[in-house]
């Protein structure tokens, strides 16, 4: 058997059996994996609670046939405390962890990009770095852009020509000028842009200086261009508590 | 793949609760292998459970009356409300013969990740019940993990107004274990939830 270690993000686990649970991992060398945590439901369990979804652990794990098997596992740091204490920011910690395991189509990939966004939204959510709201948001566009499938939010996305354009396209690929745009698209705020553009480039002084509605209608379009790249909607969207 | 009606089975076994690909086989292959008379059984057994177990109007826990045995007991105390996840938590507690109160069961724990939010679990029934009762105290059992933890979050914030005494069951190291194995979290919530020794 092989052993090896890794830095992991547990996204979701499974009961498997009486006492055993199946852990899906996002790692930061090995990409998204499942593994089998034996006996951790156990109240007696070694693991304890280093194994729930957000926890963020240094892991010994051995190659297995179906699953890899985990043997140890260490905290790096706990965010499950103070996130699941606050019922806005478990909400959105559910709709984190759950873009990151669409994000990672191919198991045993390894995405340091998606992996280190992550961690980042995590950590910044559990320590109330900024708006909870704005943190997901900021996630998602970024995560977005490292699959490749960044929305353009100044220049037309067809034509290129410079912008603020006044037409925001899903079909088109974000913004799009008068003689592109298809005939659905929305017309957003150019404000609203512009904290969707700070977002995505991790301009957080821009971005804290927006006003509610600008957020709650990039909110919308973020999560609209989500579900069109995407096959189907994440399942938590719809329960993630705005302000 | 195998086929048809076999095919059929394990897949509806595979369905199951705590029951990988392997497993689903094994019982398959078990009850293949098995005499008619004790399938028979089992199907018996399915059969009647479905048909006669439900669900206490008032409390949610299974029943195979319109009241569940706890909630007819007029023994038991009706300013108390133990809330859990599953009827098998219920079971648990009162093992421990700690509690005299009632029980109310939400159907599971709130999981966004599933698509599960507080409207598909018994959480409006439980207001309810608060708004039309004389309960004085509610001490929230659900599961020592982060989603029973966001539940507890969850439902604290629904019932403060009210001005109910609230309580979360406490979370600590496990007896019989050793110190040293315990996680931080576990050794933390042990530390808040210590109590005083009677010297
Ligand atoms: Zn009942």
């Amino acid at each position: 058997m092989a052993l090896y270690r890794d830095q992991a993000i547990v996204l979701r686990t499974q009961k498997l059996g009486e006492a055993d649970r199946i852990i899906t991992l996002f790692t930061r060398d090995h990409g998204r994996l499942r593994a089998v945590a034996k006996g951790v439901r156990r109240t007696k369990s070694r693991f304890g609670a280093r194994l729930e979804p957000t926890s963020y652990v240094d892991l010994q794990l051995y190659t297995g046939k179906t699953f890899d098997i985990v043997t140890q596992a260490e905290s790096i740091e706990n965010f499950g405390d103070s996130l699941s204490n606050d019922y806005q920011n478990w909400t959105i910690a559910s709709a984190i962890l759950e873009a990151a395991e669409r994000f990672t189509a191919q198991e045993h990939e390894p995405a340091l990009q998606q992996y280190l966004l992550v961690v980042g939204a995590l950590k910044a959510l559990a320590h109330n770095t900024y708006d909870s709201s704005l943190i997901l948001d900021a996630y998602l566009l970024r995560s977005l852009s490292v699959a490749g499938y960044a929305p353009s939010l100044t220049n037309c996305s067809r034509c290129d020509k410079p912008g603020p354009h006044k037409y925001f396209s899903l079909v088109g690929g974000g913004s799009v000028c008068v003689d592109c745009k298809p005939s659905a698209a929305a017309t957003p705020l150019v404000e609203t842009l512009q904290l969707m553009s700070d977002l995505q480039t991790g301009d957080w002084e821009g971005a804290i200086q927006s006003e509610l509605r600008n957020r709650r209608e990039a909110s919308g379009l973020i999560a609209a261009y989500l579900q069109w790249h995407l096959e189907r909607g994440l399942r938590s969207l719809p329960l993630v508590e705005r302000i | 793949m195998y086929e048809g009606a076999i095919q059929d089975l394990i897949d509806e076994l595979g369905r199951l609760p705590g029951i990988g690909p392997k497993s689903a086989q094994r019982i398959a292959f078990h009850i293949i292998q098995s005499e008619r008379v004790d399938v028979a059984r089992l199907v018996d057994v399915l059969r009647t459970v479905k048909e006669r177990v439900k669900f206490c109007t008032v409390c949610g826990n299974i029943t195979e009356e319109e009241l569940c045995k706890i909630c007819r007991d007029p023994r038991r105390d009706n300013t108390m409300i133990c809330v859990v996840e599953e009827s098998k938590d219920v079971l648990a507690i009162e093992k421990t013969r700690e509690f005299r109160g009632k029980y109310h069961v939400l159907g599971g724990a709130i999981s966004p990740i599933d698509g599960i939010g507080p409207e598909n679990l018994r959480i409006r029934e439980l207001m309810v019940r608060l708004a039309a009762t004389e309960i004085q105290e509610i001490i929230i059992a659900t599961d020592p993990n982060l989603e029973g933890e966001a539940t507890a979050t969850y439902l604290a914030r629904l019932i403060k107004p009210l001005e109910i005494k609230i309580s979360r069951l406490a979370s600590g190291l496990p007896v019989g274990g050793d110190l040293e194995y315990a996680d931080e979290v576990t050794l933390g919530r042990a530390f808040e939830g210590r109590r005083t020794l009677e010297g």
